[in-house]
This record gives structure tokens, sequence and C-alpha cells, in this order.
């Protein structure tokens, strides 16, 4: 094995809504991180991602996000992703202020 | 001011046609993002962090009342009552709904109003000096030129696929607001001989590769305007690198060719393309300058702004930070600020466009202006009518007497919104902001500009203090550059050294005004003024020798 494979959720924007959602275990999609898939291997991340693209009727611009494993789930590990967990920092707008 | 005629208000219904059905084609399944994102961005959708975001084209900066309330009625009605006016004399919304849009876009159309182009690798939305039509300065009003430049570059057929984006700035007067030496083509009207005519400057641009655009025609005449400019885009067009992004802009093709090369080659173009002009244009421009045309200015007395100067402190210092000199005696230009202290830079919520549009209507001639700095100008007011305007300002959190001070702070959206950012701009502006709030008068003229990513859409090159936030490591650090200047003496500002934490970078900015107020030679000579005298060394003690110094206090 090479290097320790850091754990990832697939995330996107919702095409309807453009909001941030997480793909769960069932392939549906949640607005929260924490009911997110931890994916702890990367050949099983890659297959994730792939199936995530062949949703772009829901989805816009899936990726693997670094995330860490948590009491409550996956947490982000970089600033973009906790503000896209959260919201904007100037306005209680988006996920903080309730998730649609 | 310019209204649709037929044919702009028929283009514009059937684009909107044309995207509601592209709309519909992506939500049913029929386009692929891949092939629906191109047509988004033509319409100005782009997709963000949280959200979509509508970019609207506010052409020159230039509003009626009636446009002002539906751009209120959008906010309100699709968005989450608020609009982000940007550096470029557009406004953003923030949270629309992919399906939304198409109801926004024709909700604009009725006030001719439309986010045509304001965005992808076209020629965007044209901008002016905000004071247009109202300086005591100005040579022309640069309006009509950049109405007419609008005509022409929209839906143009050569212009559609261009290497990258194109922006393009008039100013009317020799005193510059409007940032001309820093856009890919920078129009300066000048006067020669009695006779009106274009300076044209190519080459510059912000951004990662900043650079000060260049003269490539002193004088260029209004019959040869439209082709000469054609020329110089068509040039570009066909030299500009399409091979990689970082080097498309024309400031890279100035740059690798040289000013005397492109130059000769634009004369060459321009002689071609000169005989294809019938002289359609000339009559278009004069019908567009009608438009234009000033209003009756009245010979009022300003006793009532006397009074109040003289009896209202709190109208006194507003008076002296956001009023700029009017051309017509007994009027002013009142600048609305939207830099509330800690609050976003240019947001307006619904509320507060209301009541600029009404303001506007009852004082103003029914003209309201977006300035690049973010802010809202009444262009023409009585200086009599200025109590009761800045009593209405107050009752709506817009009376922040701040024009030109520390705390009038551009940012661009950063990493609360746009997907490109690095690090986070508002923040760091509302920080500032609160900060200096009771040291800003003391301060006097500062202009601190703050953008997100390399891109700079905030302008930081051209800061006195300039602030560029970054992702180092996966952690927020911004760097510092000083010295810039976005007047007709266009300055890139130098990078101090090492960037600073989120939590440390506004204590930084802090430890550069305590220097300056400690250095200079007296209340009069302003940060920018001392740091030219100084050089650059003492701030940079200041930031970084004396940080311990400071800490021990």
């Amino acid at each position: 094995m090479t290097g320790k494979f850091t754990p990832k959720v697939v995330t996107a924007n919702a095409l309807r809504e453009g909001d941030v959602v997480y793909m769960k275990a069932n392939d549906d999609w949640t607005r929260d991180l924490g009911e997110a898939e931890l994916l702890t291997e990367e050949g099983y991340a890659k297959l994730r991602l792939l199936m995530a693209e062949g949703q772009p009727e829901y989805v816009v611009g899936p990726y693997l996000a670094d995330v860490a494993d948590g009491e409550n789930g996956p947490r982000p590990i970089h600033f973009r992703e906790a503000f896209r967990s959260a919201g904007p920092s100037n306005y209680f707008h988006g996920k903080q202020a309730g998730l649609n | 001011m310019y209204n649709y005629n037929d044919f702009d208000a028929k283009f514009v219904a059937e684009r909107n046609r044309q995207f509601r059905r592209q709309v519909e084609r992506r939500i049913s399944g029929n386009l692929s993002e891949e092939e629906f994102k191109p047509l988004r961005l033509m319409n100005g959708l782009y997709l963000q962090l949280h959200a979509y975001m509508l970019r609207v084209a506010i052409p020159y900066g230039t509003l009626n009342s009636r446009q002002m309330r539906q751009l209120a009625n959008i906010a309100e009605r699709w968005d989450k009552g608020y609009g982000h006016f940007t550096t470029r004399q557009n406004i953003q919304f923030n949270w629309p709904k992919l399906r939304d849009v198409p109801d926004m876009l024709d909700a604009l159309a009725e006030v001719d109003m439309h986010a045509i182009q304001t965005s992808g690798n076209t020629i965007r939305n044209v901008t002016a000096d905000h004071f247009a039509g109202a300086a005591a300065d100005e040579i022309a009003d640069p309006r009509p030129v950049a109405e007419l430049l609008r005509q022409w570059s929209t839906d143009h057929p050569e212009f559609q696929f261009l290497p990258r984006k194109f922006k393009i700035a008039v100013s009317g007067s020799p005193n510059d607001r409007a940032v001309i030496r820093a856009h890919d083509i920078g129009i300066g009207i000048v006067k020669r001989d009695g006779r009106i005519g274009y300076c044209i400057i190519a080459g510059g641009g912000l951004g990662r590769t900043p650079m000060i655009g260049k003269v490539i025609s002193e004088f260029v005449t209004q019959e040869n305007l439209l082709p000469y400019v054609e020329a110089v885009v068509s040039v570009w067009n066909l030299l500009g690198r399409r091979d990689n992004k970082y080097k498309s802009r024309i400031k890279i093709t100035v740059h690798e060719h040289g000013i005397e090369k492109i130059r000769s080659l634009v004369e060459e173009r321009f002689e071609l393309l000169r005989r294809t002009y019938s002289g359609i244009d000339i009559k278009l421009f004069e019908e567009i300058t009608a438009a234009f045309s000033p209003p009756e200015f009245q010979k009022v007395s300003a006793g009532e702004f006397e009074l109040a100067y003289k009896s209202d402190p709190v109208f006194e210092s507003w008076a002296d930070t956001n009023l700029a000199k009017h051309r017509a005696e007994g009027y002013a230009i009142a600048q609305i600020s939207l830099k509330a202290h800690g609050q976003t830079p240019g947001d307006a919520t619904s509320d507060q466009m209301r009541a600029m549009a009404d303001m506007a209507e009852e004082y103003g001639n029914d003209e309201l202006r977006i300035s690049h700095e973010q802010n809202v100008v009444l262009p023409h007011v009585r200086k009599s009518d200025l109590p009761a305007i800045h009593s209405i300002l107050k009752k709506h959190g817009l009376a922040t007497a701040n024009i030109g001070l520390a705390s009038d702070i551009i940012a661009c959206p950063g990493m609360d919104y746009c997907a490109l950012a690095t690090a986070r701009s508002i923040p760091v502006a509302q920080d500032i902001s609160n900060l200096l709030k009771n040291l800003e008068d003391e301060i006097g003229e500062l202009k601190i500009k703050i953008s997100g990513c390399i891109n700079a859409c905030g302008h930081h090159h051209l800061g006195h203090i300039g602030i560029l936030g970054l992702d180092r490591a996966g952690v927020e650090n911004y760097q510092i550059t000083l010295g810039g200047d976005a007047t007709q003496n266009t300055a890139l500002g130098r990078r101090t050294g090492p960037g600073f934490s989120h939590d440390k970078i506004v204590p930084a900015v802090e430890r550069l005004i305590l220097t300056y107020l400690e250095l200079r030679e007296n209340s009069g000579e302003t940060f920018i003024e001392a740091y030219r005298r100084l050089g650059m060394e003492p701030f940079k003690s200041a930031l970084y020798d004396r940080v311990h110094a400071h800490a021990a206090e």
C-alpha cells in the first residue's frame, strides 16, 4: 500500500436548487454532510464518483472531497468544504439556516 | 437615458424565450451539463459554492428608478431580499433556483435589462465613470460611447468566442474614475484643437499578471472610433493565445508582441474595416447622444444646504465625504455608501433599493449610478434638497459618511460565495471597517481593496493597501500590497512580504495605519502620499519587525 488514503465523500451541487449535496450509501443525495457515505478505500471512492456522474439529472459537478470521520459522521477537513457545508459567513443563509 | 427600441426589446425577448427552453431541456435531461453550461453562462448564470448566481448587467452603471425597483422586486421574489453590486457595475443575485431564472430574466426585460454577456469569452458589460454627465471636470459624457459599444458588441458574431473575456471602460474626464488603464481597452475622451476624440489604451488588466494599459492611439476621431476598436479586438482575436488561459488576455498579447507591433497590425486592420462602415454608426451615435442630453439645471439657492451644514454636524460630516462637485451651480453629486460599518461591501436590501429609487425619482432626475467602488450615486441633486435626502438615507441605513475613507472598501464575494475563490474577502472587509470606524476621519483618504483570489475582482493591485486572500496549505493566507493607485496615475501595488493568517490580517492592517499616522508629515499628507515619500521600509518593518513590540504593549 502506498500512502494513507484520506477518507472522502462524493459531493456536488443540486441541479435545480444549486445547493451543496452529498451522496449517501443508497445512491440518494443528502444536504447534510453527516449523512454522507464515508469512503475509506480509493478504488471504491472512484467507483462511487462514477455512480454520481451517472446522475446528471440531479447533480452538477460531482467530485471527491476530503473528510475526517467524526462523531456525527463525516466532517470537512479543508476550509472550503467547511464553508460549503455551512453557508456564507456574512449572513445566516445557506445550510446553517436550516437544511432545505 | 437610452431606452430599448423595438429591435432591442425583441432581441432580448427572443433570447429569454430560448433560454427558458434550454432550462426546460436541461431539467428534463435532454441537455447535458456540458451542453448547458455555455448556454447558461451566455445568459449570466453561474453555479457558485452554495447556489446559482445570476449576474445582471447595468450598462455603464446607469439605472432609472423603475429599473432599481425591479431589481428590488427580483431580489425579494426570487432571492433572499438583497443584491450585490460589483466592481464592474453589475448586480449579482446569490440564491436563485434554476427553474426561476427564466422568470427573473423576463422581469429584467420588462425594464430594459438583461444578463447577456455578463460571462463567457465575450465583450462584457461596458463600464464608465459613475459621475458621467454630472462631473464638473468632464470633457464629454462617456455614456453615449459606452452605449454605442454595447450595441456593437452585443451578440457580435465575430466576437462570441474570443480567446478570453474582454472588458472595456470609458472615461469622459481627465480624472479617471473608471480605471481605464486596467481594462482590455480603456477609452479616454480627449479634446484636441476644439475637437472631441478618443485616446485608446490597450492591454491593461489585473488578475494573475497585472499590467497597466498602454496608449495604442493618442487620438481617434468619432468617425473612426468603432472601426478602430473593432480592429483592436479582431487583431487580438487572431493573435490571442487560446492554448493557455493564463496567457489569453490582450494584456499578454500586447506584452508578448509589443505595443508597436500591435499598433501597426491594428492600423492595417483598421484601414480595411473603416471602408466597411457606411456611416450608420455616426447616425446611431447622434441618436444615442440625444438620448443622454443633460437635464435642465435650474438656478436654485443653496440656503437650506448651508443652514443644515452649519447646524447639523452629522450632515456636515456626510456632506464633506459623500458629495462631489457637480458641473451645474447649486447642484451636487451625492454618493450613497453601501459600506455601512461591519456590513458586506456592495450589498443593498430590497428596501434600500426602493428607497434609493424613490429618492432618484423625487430629487434626482430619475437617475442612479452604480460605481465600480460598489456604491450608488445620485448624479444630479439640488444642494437645497440634500438635507431632506440625508434624512431619508439615515432612515434606511444608507447615510454612512465614509466615501473615500478607510471603510469604503472594495471586496469581491470571496469564498463566502465564489467557486473560484481561495479565501474569504467579506469578513476581512467587515473587520477592518469595524476596527477603523472611529479612526477613519483622522486617517483621511485611503483605498483598501480586497480580492479572495488571484483573479483580482477586488482590484487589490490598485489599492493603497491591497489584500489578496490565498489558500496556503489548506489555510487562508492574506498577502498585502502597498502603493497601488486606481486613478489616471495608475500604479500596481508592491508586495510587502509573506502573508498573514485570517486572524492576523486585520491587526497587520492596523499596524500599517498606525505607522502612517505616526510618520505622516501633517494631517494633510494622505496614506498614499506618505507611502510614496517614505517607501516600503517603515511599513514593512511595522508588519514584520514590530509585531512583538506591539503585542507586548
